[in-house]
């Protein structure tokens, strides 16, 4: 409750700055993004007759070609509509935003973060490609979780944005692994490659995992059960962001991606009913819930998951009926949806509030609002003559002709229409009609910009549902045969279908919701009770959360000691038990015969390092076990002289002498090392002696056997030639190598920062 | 440690040896040597000046912050590599241009290794100093 107000005292001061510079709302940052949308718009309009035609347009450039990875673009009906809607509604909530944000500080960020959600949006509908589809699917789930973070200084907000972005991200990456999965089975990365193969991944033995981990990233995205706790949250976003994201083009995403892997994945019994259920249910209880709001932007998030359960519910299936029913509801919801939120969030804007006990006559001083509140509430009510009524009619039919159960489906959009219904009527009608309080006085219309938005859209439901001839030639049908994969299987759509079972029950639903509407209050307030008694999902996530956080901190504790002895104990002891157990257990070790004679250089340099490695282990004081390990570092120097390798003798050496340098500076703040017996050390002896045998025993293995030369005569042969060089180490660094040698300098660079940061950092006192 | 002995002699010290250290960074291609055993050679350079005449001294004798060097070093083996798409090569070809070049010699050869070789000098100068001098201003 204390959340809401907090983001109540938001929007408030939003409203505030907004209205303290009621002029100007025409800015750089307020109008650029409506052209860049608006311009995205007519461009894919003009491909409509195309798309209409049944062709399609494909755009690919080349990215990894060795990998298959491209950045290529389809365009056919699924992603038309699709881009048609981001771009168009888009363009409609730019202009409202516009004006809503006017003379906020940071109106510039908003513009930007809302453009590039939009050019990440239409990149994800439009990819042909999985991998970039990828790429632009993780786009929107950063874009949204700065969006929703929006107001950052309110707790809620930023609590919402990590539980979206967390929630998301786990789809995202059950995408990529999904993704990953479907290239190995199919061998391509091209969705439009891998719909040209029916049943490659149906029939393939990795199936199941790949259509777990679709489902998995499908159903966080658009917030299916259980995973739907996050979308009400996210309305902690300045409301034009919920008019967007939230309502008619992010959340759709996963409705996408089902959609565009219909042809590939469903037609399974795993597919009908895991889409069944999970869709059945988050449409029942999501419309259950949002009876029970007085939050009108809660109102409707809760009817838009009821939109996305519907939808999947929808998807499930493979008959035409169905995925008519799914491609026309995802319209006209996307309209009177954008719409009414539009509305709340002139309401918002104009009165300081959004709660339906408040909100109660507005219908005279703001009658454009109304209009187009009225429009977008009949529609999403499902009343003759609009888009909705042809929608809910379309689902109808759709659902009692399904592979599952009729009886089930078409009950549970009977519950979710009729609920629909009484929503419809408490956003779109009460607030500007109904004489249940007292009116509001002093209320201003809303500006033009922020009307366009809304009332356009819906008209769109109105127009639509009397001509729906154009919708079904130039938009159902291409998205039907992209979604099932064969032209020819729409239906199509009427007004008036004749007496039949679904216009029974649309009748049933007017009955039902009207009662409902009439009796909202009691039962909302019977809502509320039971509310409070079941366990809520949103606190289970913080739990979730808090473990986490326990397990990571129990296994930090564990494991990160603080010692570097420790930890160099422990990665001595691995490396040695994984060589010396490999060598055993092979039985690989085997001594090579031959010997190459030993020289008295080669004894003097042994002895040296003998000499240096015997003074380390004796000695007590730090400085002359530093200094005896520069002996051996300077023996080692002198073994690759003696092997002919200058260039890395010299590194040796110089990187030897820094090492000396600066543990010395080091030492002289050191204690003195403890006085610990020898006998004490046994453990040390044990695995510095195993480790080095182990490795001794590698290396003349690895001698013995024959070397292949034919790296080493290439770069020969090629070195003065190709790279007018002679230093083969150093042509091979900067000319054969250089990327790598650029990676290195790299971590150079950022290891050197790292230590930096880490030096100059001085810990808090109180977190010590 | 105040040493007027020492303060002298590396000040010697760290001129010869950074005069050293361009020329095995510039004769590295054909002989032993190159950016990074120059880059190291340079930095003890300096180790040996901030030992004698502490951090402080070090730090103005060098004039720029070493993680600023080290990040210029960065950006200059970058555009060596970048430098290959203005002749509509693939990232990090070597270009080569030979100065007053006759068919029995090959006159005075400038080339992107070189201008990367160079990146690799800065970048590993610049981090050992920064390392360093953090460490030697910690303890």
């Amino acid at each position: 409750m204390s959340g809401a107000i907090v983001q109540f005292l938001d929007d408030r001061a939003n409203y505030v700055a907004s209205s303290s510079s009621s002029h100007g709302w025409v800015t750089p940052a307020g109008i650029i993004p409506v052209i860049i949308a608006g311009a995205l718009f007519v461009w894919l309009v003009q491909a409509l007759p195309v798309i209409a035609d049944g062709s399609s347009l494909r755009y690919v450039w080349p990215w990894v070609p060795t990998l298959g990875v491209n950045v290529s673009f389809l365009i056919d009906g699924l992603s038309l509509m699709f881009g048609l809607l981001i771009t168009g509604i888009g363009a409609l909530v730019m202009l409202y935003s516009a004006k809503y944000l006017a003379g906020h500080p940071q109106q510039a960020r908003f513009s930007l973060l809302l453009t590039s959600f939009m050019l990440a949006m239409l990149g994800l509908v439009m990819a042909d490609n999985l991998l970039s589809l990828f790429v632009f699917w993780e786009l929107t789930t950063i874009t949204s979780y700065l969006l929703i973070g929006f107001n950052h200084d309110s707790a809620k907000s930023r609590r919402s944005a990590l539980q979206a972005l967390l929630v998301t991200g786990v789809g995202g990456l059950a995408l990529l692994a999904a993704i990953i999965l479907i290239g190995t089975v199919a061998g391509t990365f091209e969705l439009s490659e891998i719909r040209a193969m029916p049943g490659v991944l149906t029939q393939s033995t990795l199936y199941l995992p790949i259509l777990i981990l679709v489902l998995l990233a499908a159903f966080t995205k658009s917030a299916q059960m259980p995973f739907h706790f996050w979308l009400p949250n996210a309305m902690a976003a300045p409301t034009p962001v919920s008019a967007y994201l939230h309502s008619a083009t992010m959340v759709k995403a996963g409705i996408y991606l089902m959609a565009r892997t219909h042809s590939s994945l469903s037609g399974t019994d795993v597919w009908l009913w895991t889409l069944t259920i999970a869709g059945a249910a988050t449409m029942v209880f999501a419309s259950v819930i949002a009876l029970r709001q007085t939050d009108l932007k809660q109102a409707l998030a809760y009817t838009t998951l009821m939109a996305l359960g519907a939808l999947t519910l929808l998807l499930a299936n493979d008959s035409g009926y169905a995925i008519t029913a799914a491609v026309t509801f995802l319209m006209v919801h996307s309209f009177y949806k954008a719409s009414l939120f539009l509305v709340v969030g002139i309401l918002d804007h104009q009165t300081g509030t959004r709660e339906t006990t408040k909100l109660f006559g507005l219908g005279r001083t703001m009658p454009v609002t109304a209009t187009a509140a009225v429009l977008a509430g009949l529609s999403m009510a499902g009343i003759p003559p609009f888009l909705g009524f042809i929608a809910k009619e379309l689902s109808y039919a759709g659902s009692l002709e399904v592979a599952s159960s009729a009886m089930f489906v078409a009950g549970a959009f009977l519950v979710a229409s009729a609920l629909m219904f009484a929503i419809g009527g408490i956003v779109g009608f009460r607030p500007f009609f109904s004489k249940a309080g007292p009116r509001m006085e002093g209320i201003k219309e809303a500006k033009w910009p922020m009307l366009v938005g809304p009332l356009l859209l819906a008209f769109l439901g109105a127009g639509f549902g009397i001509f729906p001839g154009l919708l079904e030639v130039y938009l159902v049908d291409p998205t039907v045969a992209a979604i099932l994969g064969e032209p020819g299987l729409a239906k199509p759509l009427h007004l008036w279908a004749g007496f039949n079972l679904p216009l029974a029950l649309s009748v049933a639903t007017f009955v039902i919701g009207y009662a409902i509407y009439a009796f909202a209050t009691p039962l909302r307030a019977l809502l509320v009770r039971l509310g409070d008694r079941s366990p809520s999902f949103d606190n289970g996530w913080d739990t979730l959360l808090a473990g986490v956080l326990a397990g990571a901190k129990w296994q930090t504790r564990v494991i990160q000691t603080g010692q570097l002895r420790f930890y160099i104990m422990v990665t001595f002891i691995t490396t040695l038990v994984a060589l010396a157990g490999t060598m055993v257990f092979r039985q690989a070790v085997t001594l090579p015969v031959a010997w190459s004679p030993v020289g008295l250089t080669d004894w003097l340099v042994f002895g040296l390092v003998l000499v240096g490695t015997g003074l380390t282990i004796v000695t007590q004081s730090r400085i002359t076990a530093i200094a005896g390990l520069g002996v051996v570092g300077i023996g080692i120097a002198l073994i690759f002289v003696l092997y002919s390798a200058p260039d890395v003798a010299i590194t040796q050496l110089l990187v030897e002498t820094l090492i000396v340098v600066l543990f010395a500076a080091a030492a002289l703040r050191l204690p003195r090392l403890g006085a610990e017996p020898l006998n004490e050390r046994w453990l040390d002896a044990v695995v510095a002696i195993g480790l080095g045998v182990s490795v001794s025993l590698i290396l003349l293995m690895s001698t013995a056997g024959p070397i292949d030369r034919s790296l080493t005569d290439f770069f020969e042969a090629s070195s003065y030639p190709d790279a007018f060089g002679q230093n083969i180490v150093n042509v091979i660094l900067v000319d054969f190598r250089a990327l790598d040698t650029f990676g290195e300098i790299a971590v150079v660079l950022v290891a050197a920062i790292g230590i930096f940061a880490l030096l100059r950092s001085k810990p808090e006192k109180d977190e010590a | 440690m105040k040493s007027i002995i020492l303060i002298a002699g590396s000040r010697l010290l760290v001129a010869l040896m950074t005069v050293f250290a361009v020329y095995m960074l510039l004769r590295g291609h054909n002989q032993p040597g190159g950016g990074f055993i120059g880059g190291l050679l340079a930095a003890v350079g300096f180790v040996i000046y901030a030992i004698a005449c502490g951090t402080e001294g070090a730090r103005q004798a060098l004039r720029f912050r070493p993680t600023d060097i080290a990040a210029v070093g960065l950006g200059f083996a970058l555009f060596a590599g970048v430098m290959a798409a203005f002749f509509s090569d693939d990232f990090f070809t070597g270009q080569w241009l030979f100065i007053n070049a006759t068919p029995q010699d090959k006159g005075i050869p400038l080339s992107s290794v070189l201008v990367f070789d160079v990146g690799v000098f800065l970048v590993v100068f610049g981090s050992v100093l920064s390392i360093v001098f953090a460490l030697e201003e910690e303890v």
